[in-house]
């Protein structure tokens, strides 16, 4: 029955947790709008023809509506409109709520390819593997323009922005190859900016992983001595580690807790921090990138604001290594509230 | 002759006498016949008509590069060019059409021209400024052009940030030249507001003006208080391009989606700038052709001032997806909704207005059976789109693209229409085919239908806009809405040919709908100073056909 309606609509396949949800609105949308637009349509047509000229001057009755009709003139359609954004805005608030266990992939939209990066994996350029059957949610960014990524089949669509991450999630229900496209106008070869999501069973993901590792191990060497701009085969937080060094980071930042020109960075994911505003957040990767970019935008209680921007000096999976980096540096608290650990075994 | 008793008795026409008169009182158009007599006119009608071949030269420029995106879309890979100049083609598309036809269409030709007719002014409030704010428009016209020759630009007709700031091509020029353009929009709107307020003649109340009135000043209160958003913007936008300021730049403190949140704080008002007087048009016409009173007077009346309201604060519903708050996503949708609302008493007001009407089905009528069929399923799958979880798969692609040609184009082109063929007689004097006035009429509801449908489909389908080259599956579609496209060019072909026929040869008319609309209580063409002999009085509202026996009591309490 919906697949008919499907095909009817000319909605692709429907291949994630969220299609589901958006599709079910999607019928009842249409089927309203469908049903409002035909009577009021019929209602029109009935009365051009009943109520046609018959002489060139003719009078009319005065005719104004009583406050009743113009009541459910106004009444009926925002009766409507409103249960449609109620259960649209529900299932936003589920879309832009990531479940705690998702796993992580970074995604980094460029002059005009995506590239996908894991906390603890591989990476890749333009494919993006994913198992079926579990929340991934994924880290956005851009390094030049504002890119978006789209992928039909999920219903899924989130902007990527220079200097930014923005967060989008799926839940992938079928294995398959799905299309990514890009959805914010970036120039030249805008419309050959594709990519795919490769959904693999669980099974069929954890082999492809191993086969990802044992290639990996061999080129490690290789790699380690890459300066190409994704960071390879070293893992992200290892990257990271290094990167907080040779950035200078830890002229100013401390990862032992203690206090320096810039708070710690231990235990400093997922703490809430005060702001000199007076304002508390969250700190996720999000604020550290933030925090890396535009420093200025959110100072910490009793800090100056003197740290320079990384913005053009960091690219995106360097931040994205860093930002994992720190991750990893989580006092015995706060590793209590973390999510339940990685999704599948760490590579190596 | 009282004028009063002229309005009585309908078809005889205040300074009919003098029409038969023409040595003493001759039309706007036949007082000072030299090239200087135009450019330098004070004479809102004259303005209104050099408005017209402006705005349609425009309008047929912006039609050509619809068309040649249409046959570049009809194979998914390469056509007829390549993606450099595809890129520019649809941004020029989009910047010709906005800025040079939609937001200055209707107000400019038609407001102009009938504003102190519907108001029993002389002329607007400051001739003057009047006359400069086409001058203005025609530089920014010029500035744009000239940089579209020069290179041209690729972003967009939006010009997001912070890819306009880097790309190679041409920005500047560009945008300087919306960014004048921008005010004569205010310089216009505010003529309009001055003219309402002061310069109604006695008997014109605020409740017994013209929706078309009401509709006019909405939109001219959106354009005084929006246009200055969108000037600064581009200006900033054109100081980045040039001398990287870093305002919309990460590196810098920036920030890149600051852009399109004042993009859109202007923008969102100016889709309303293009369609309130579209709705207002329409107003006019639903009753001229069922001879009746608006049903909803009022309602229809506020329902303009509150979309002008509330259209300020929905801006945000662009960007769901650009990593806005969920907060403020659920805000903005709940506000685009009333802007929904406000609709829709609209659009049952104008059907009300049919009941017990008597309806004659002429080449205006049937545009604003086009009218009713786009602003409804523009509106709605505006609504659709408003919903916010259900914008996640459709934002920037072709659904979004479909929307908005419905309800902006769509509606605001048969309102377009409509109003050319409706006050034709009055601006010229001169009646044409109605015969092919409604094949034309056909032609061009029937290939909008086609263009945009399909388009629908493809935003379902998931195909995003501004794509040059496209996944083969999305091929059927675009063949069909590049046929349908192809059916709507011919359309308007047909008018072109009709209406300079009927300019030259057509029959002399007065008033041949027998309109009670205030416009027609001077004769057409109007004379300069748009009254001849005393100014007619207004006893009764505007589109009152009451049989005046019956009338007496009704009409006393309104
Ligand atoms: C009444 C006349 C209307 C006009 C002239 C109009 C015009 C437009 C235009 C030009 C765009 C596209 C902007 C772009 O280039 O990205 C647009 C998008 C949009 N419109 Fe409308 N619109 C109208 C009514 C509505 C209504 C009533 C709603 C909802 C209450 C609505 C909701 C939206 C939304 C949510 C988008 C953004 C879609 C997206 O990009 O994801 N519109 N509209
Ligand atoms: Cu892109």
């Amino acid at each position: 029955m919906s697949d008919l309606a499907n095909q009817f609509l000319f909605l692709p396949e429907r291949a994630s947790t969220f299609a589901e949800r958006v599709d079910f609105l999607h019928y009842f949308v249409v089927g309203t709008t469908m049903v409002m637009s035909a009577g009021v349509g019929l209602a029109a047509l009935f009365m051009f023809f009943r109520y046609r000229r018959r002489e060139a001057h003719q009078h009319t009755e005065y005719v104004v509506p009583d406050l009743k009709t113009e009541f459910l003139f106004v009444s009926v359609p925002l009766v409507f409109f409103l249960a449609w954004f109620a259960i649209g805005f529900r299932d936003f608030t589920w879309f832009t709520t990531p479940p705690k266990d998702s796993m992580d992939v970074y995604v980094m939209g460029k002059q005009w390819m995506w590239k996908f990066s894991y906390p603890e994996g591989p990476n890749g350029v333009n494919v993006l593997h994913v198992p079926a059957n579990r929340p991934v949610r994924l880290l956005i960014t851009s390094r030049d323009v504002i890119h978006s990524f789209f992928v039909p089949s999920f219903r899924i669509k989130m902007d990527a922005l220079p200097g930014r991450y923005t967060q989008a999630w799926f839940e992938a229900t079928k294995p398959g190859t799905y299309q990514v496209l890009c959805t914010e106008y970036c120039g030249l070869s805008h419309s050959k900016m594709l990519a795919e999501v490769v959904v693999l069973s669980p099974e069929d993901y954890e082999s492809w992983l191993k086969e990802q590792q044992r290639g990996r191990l061999q080129d490690r060497q290789d790699a380690l001595a890459d300066t190409s701009l994704v960071p390879s085969v070293a893992r992200m937080a290892e990257q990271g580690q290094k990167l907080v060094g040779t950035q200078g980071c830890l002229k100013c930042h401390s990862v032992d807790g203690s206090r320096h020109i810039g708070p710690t960075f231990l235990g400093l994911f997922e703490r809430e921090e005060k702001l000199d505003d007076g304002q508390t957040i969250r700190v996720d990767e999000a604020y550290i990138t933030q925090s890396m970019m535009d420093p200025g935008a959110h100072i910490v209680a009793g800090y100056q604001n003197v740290m320079p921007t990384y913005q053009g000096k960091l690219q995106g999976p360097e931040s994205a290594a860093i930002v994992e980096y720190i991750k990893t540096l989580r006092t015995a608290n706060v590793r209590e509230t973390a999510s339940e650990g990685p999704a599948y075994d760490p590579i190596q | 002759m009282t004028p009063s008793s002229s309005i009585a008795a309908p078809g005889a026409v205040p300074g009919h006498e003098a029409h038969d008169d023409h040595g003493h009182h001759p039309s706007y158009l036949t007082d000072g016949t030299t090239v200087k007599s135009w450019l330098l006119t004070v004479d809102h009608k004259r303005i209104g008509i050099m408005y017209m071949a402006w705005i349609l030269l425009f309008f047929l420029v912006g039609g050509i590069f619809a068309l040649l995106i249409r046959i570049e879309l009809l194979t998914p890979g390469p056509t007829i060019m390549d993606a450099m100049t595809y890129n520019r083609v649809f941004t020029l598309h989009g910047v010709v059409m906005i800025f040079l036809f939609m937001i200055p269409a209707i107000p400019g030709i038609f407001g102009n021209f009938m504003l102190p007719l519907m108001l029993g002014a002389k002329d607007v409030a400051f001739p003057r400024l009047n006359l400069l704010s086409l001058y203005v428009y025609l530089a920014g016209a010029a500035f744009a052009i000239w940089g579209m020759l020069n290179g041209g630009l690729d972003t967009g007709w939006t010009f997001y940030t912070p890819y306009s700031a880097h790309t190679t091509t041409t920005v500047a020029p560009v945008l300087f030249g919306a960014f004048i353009i921008g005010f004569s929009s205010i310089l216009t709107g505010m003529n309009f507001i001055v003219t309402t307020h002061t310069m109604r003649a006695p008997g014109i109340t605020w409740f017994k003006m013209p929706l078309m009135v009401w509709a006019l000043y909405a939109t001219s209160c959106i354009q005084v208080l929006a246009t200055p958003v969108i000037g600064l913007l581009l200006l900033l936008v054109t100081a980045e391009n040039l001398f990287s300021l870093g305002m919309f730049d990460v590196a810098r403190g920036g920030d890149p989606v600051l852009f399109q949140h004042l993009f859109w704080f202007y923008s969102h008002p100016a889709v309303y700038i293009m369609v309130l007087p579209a709705f207002g048009v329409m107003s006019e016409i639903v009753s001229a052709f069922s001879r009746k009173n608006i049903f909803g007077y009022r309602a229809v009346a506020y329902s303009s001032v509150g979309i002008a309201f509330v259209g300020f604060f929905a801006w945000g519903h662009h960007m769901f997806v650009s990593g806005q708050s969920t907060f403020n996503a659920g805000v903005f949708g709940v506000l685009s909704m009333l802007v929904g609302v406000f609709t829709a008493i609209k659009v049952f007001n104008w059907v009300g207005t049919v009941y017990k009407g008597a309806v004659e089905f002429t080449t205006p009528f049937a545009y604003f059976c086009g009218f009713l069929f786009f602003t409804v399923f523009g509106g709605m799958t505006g609504i659709a789109v408003a919903t916010v979880s259900l914008d996640v798969p459709w934002h920037d692609t072709y659904f979004v693209v479909a929307h908005f040609h419905f309800i902006m184009v769509g509606a605001t082109i048969m309102a377009f229409l409509a109003a050319l063929h409706y006050w034709f007689p009055k601006m010229f004097g001169k009646m044409y085919h109605e015969g092919w006035g409604l094949v034309s009429a056909a032609l061009i509801i029937l290939g909008f239908n086609a263009t945009f449908i399909p388009q629908f489909l493809l935003g379902n389908a998931g195909m995003p806009r501004r794509y040059y080259e496209y996944p083969e599956r999305f091929q059927a579609l675009n063949v069909a809405s590049t046929a349908g496209a192809s059916l709507l060019a011919f359309g308007f072909v047909i008018i072109a040919i009709y209406l300079t026929y009927a300019l030259i040869y057509g029959k002399r008319v007065d008033n041949p709908w027998n309109s009670k609309g205030y416009e027609w209580l001077t004769m057409s063409p109007p004379p300069t100073h748009n009254f001849i002999g005393p100014q007619p009085t207004y006893p009764e509202e505007p589109h009152f056909y009451v049989d005046p026996k019956k009338a007496e009591g009704e009409v006393s309490d309104v």
